[in-house]
């Protein structure tokens, strides 16, 4: 059940070029959260109207997400300081499946991998691959995974080639061989629409379950407003309530 | 609770007059974990058509400098599933659900009318400014003749008061609320949203796929407050007000301007329990100014 919650910051902190990691002290949004789900974060300002959606990364050592700055709201959130107080509407969607029995392979690209690491923190075998622009964008994302017990082994990509030990191009070019080279017992992503769709129709040709995680523009998150609506195989389906996870059966037909 | 906030309007008993506003607050469910629904004048719960609607494609919200467009586009399930899967639901909140509805001819607001003209409805609440679409709505919000025909199609075919909600996207909002009056609606509800626009400067396209939106907000609080009172001037029926409601002071606002009861809007997204603040707020208010109950603050602006 999702409540509206008080929490100071912990940290917030330049971790990429305009890439930021924000750590708010929440214990008990922590243990409530479920790998995939967000919080609605409101500005500390009569300056914005709508809160600010934020899958949450990771439940260590605080609540965490990681967020670029776009725009007003971002460029505000990133002078906050240590010990502001922030008002988090959250644990908000349906969250991941996390009881799969054996490994997953999690497909993140650019700030889409955030939800992923919780994926990472709470189940038990999984290996990554990681799409980012260039080197910097990646770095940061393998400090946060590199030391979790679950993770077994990371691909990366970048779309310049600048991180030497990954491969150049995007996650959907170097898929194909990770799913041929070994089993996985599905497919868990989240990115950009278009990379996010390459990859569950690689998923499926695979024959593994895939499930997708979406970003859209959202003002209530509670399912009444209807910003975030998606068509869906069975119907409209609201991203904030029905998801933001989603099977991938419900957009691609067989 | 006290009895100060108590209210009726066309024979709707209110705990208080502070309403969710349509569009705002789904079917009301969505809020139960935040808002003691039955503490609320009413839900005005999410547009309803004839048919199933998806509503627009592409971006459908912006921020905006206090406040936001919207294009949503009449997304809802239709009348049917209301009534058979939503309704039954609601019904364990207590609350009073008044049900917005919008049509693309004059038929659709009587059929409309007449299949929700059932028991745990407490009133109707005709949309004819929703700016979002271009087949229904507003095209009868923005013609007095038009939105009389509206107004009577649906009084023919229901026993429930009629509340039409009017555009503010008029010349001159108190002919169509003297019109509506005349055909013989119960009250009227202002302001829908103004119509609005926003372009990214990067690629030089709107935000929002519909291209236009409705703007929604506080910064639209001084033009609803304007019109609450002409409207509330022109006419006899009672009149809920909103547009950029925030607060108790903002709602004490409307009251004085005229308005028997407000609605609350956007605001309901930022701070989704924050009805209960203003509930809470407007009772120490007209206990500070030393009133009974609600009914003494509406209309009591000062001329200047």
């Amino acid at each position: 059940m999702s409540k509206i919650f008080e929490s100071k910051i912990k940290s917030n902190v330049e971790v990429a070029p305009t890439i930021f990691k924000l750590t708010v002290d929440a214990p008990e949004l922590a243990t409530l959260a479920k790998a995939g789900q967000f919080l609605q974060l409101k500005l500390p300002s009569d300056k914005f109207t709508l809160r600010r959606p934020f899958g949450i990364a990771s439940t260590k050592d605080g609540v965490n997400i990681f967020y670029r700055v776009v725009g007003e709201g971002t460029k505000f959130l990133s002078t906050l300081e240590v010990g502001t107080t922030l008002n988090l509407l959250a644990p908000l969607g349906n969250g991941f499946n996390v009881d799969a029995a054996s490994k997953v392979l999690l497909v993140g690209g650019g700030m889409g991998i955030a939800p992923l690491l919780s994926v990472a923190e709470k189940i038990r075998e999984v290996e990554i691959l990681i799409g980012g622009k260039n080197r910097d964008e990646v770095i940061f994302w393998l400090k946060e995974f590199i030391h979790l017990p679950s993770v077994h082994s990371i691909f990366v990509t970048t779309d310049d080639g600048s991180y030497r030990y990954g491969r150049k191009g995007f996650t959907t070019d170097y898929l194909p061989e990770i799913l041929s080279a070994e089993k996985y017992s599905a497919v868990y992503t989240c990115g950009p629409d278009v990379m996010m769709y390459g990859v569950a129709l690689e998923a499926i040709a695979n024959g593994l379950p895939c499930e997708m995680c979406f970003e859209r523009r959202m003002a209530c998150g509670l399912g009444a407003c209807l910003s975030c609506s998606v068509d869906t195989v069975n119907g409209r389906k609201k991203v904030c309530k029905d998801g933001p996870v989603f099977d991938a059966r419900e957009f691609i037909e067989p | 609770m006290s009895k100060i906030l108590e209210t009726e309007i066309c024979g709707i008993k209110m705990k208080t007059p502070i309403l969710t506003a349509s569009g705002t607050c789904g079917f009301g469910e969505e809020f139960e974990n935040f808002v003691e629904l039955d503490k609320l004048g009413g839900v005005m719960v999410k547009c309803l058509t004839l048919k199933p609607r998806s509503g627009n494609k592409g971006v459908r919200i912006a921020e905006t400098p206090a406040g936001m467009l919207n294009s949503i586009g009449l997304e809802n399930p239709g009348v049917e599933k209301f009534l058979s899967e939503i309704l039954p639901r609601l019904k364990k909140y207590n609350m009073n659900i008044i049900v917005n509805i919008s049509g693309s001819t004059v038929e659709d607001y009587g059929e409309l009318a007449k299949l929700l003209d059932v028991d745990g409805i407490a009133a109707l609440e005709l949309n004819i400014s929703c700016p979002n679409v271009k087949d229904g709505g507003i095209i009868f919000g923005t013609s007095p003749k038009a939105a009389a025909e509206v107004t009577a199609a649906a009084k023919k075919n229901t026993t429930k008061p009629v509340i039409v909600k009017l555009s503010p996207n008029v010349t001159d909002i108190t002919e169509i609320a003297f019109a509506v009056e005349y055909a013989g609606a119960d009250c009227v509800s202002l302001i829908n949203t103004l119509m609005g626009m926003q372009i990214n400067i990067e690629t030089w396209k709107p935000t929002l796929g519909n291209v236009t939106g409705g703007l929604s907000g506080g910064a639209v609080k001084p033009v609803a407050i304007r019109m609450v009172y002409q409207v509330a001037k022109a006419v006899k029926i009672p009149v809920i007000g909103m547009g950029g409601i925030r607060t108790c002071a903002d709602a004490v606002e409307f009251f004085l301007a005229g308005a028997s009861a407000v609605a609350i809007g956007t605001a309901n997204f930022a701070d989704p329990n924050v009805t209960m603040k203003i509930i809470d707020d407007l009772e120490n208010y007209l206990q500070r100014r030393g009133l009974e109950n609600i009914r003494e603050l509406v209309g009591k602006v000062k001329e200047a």
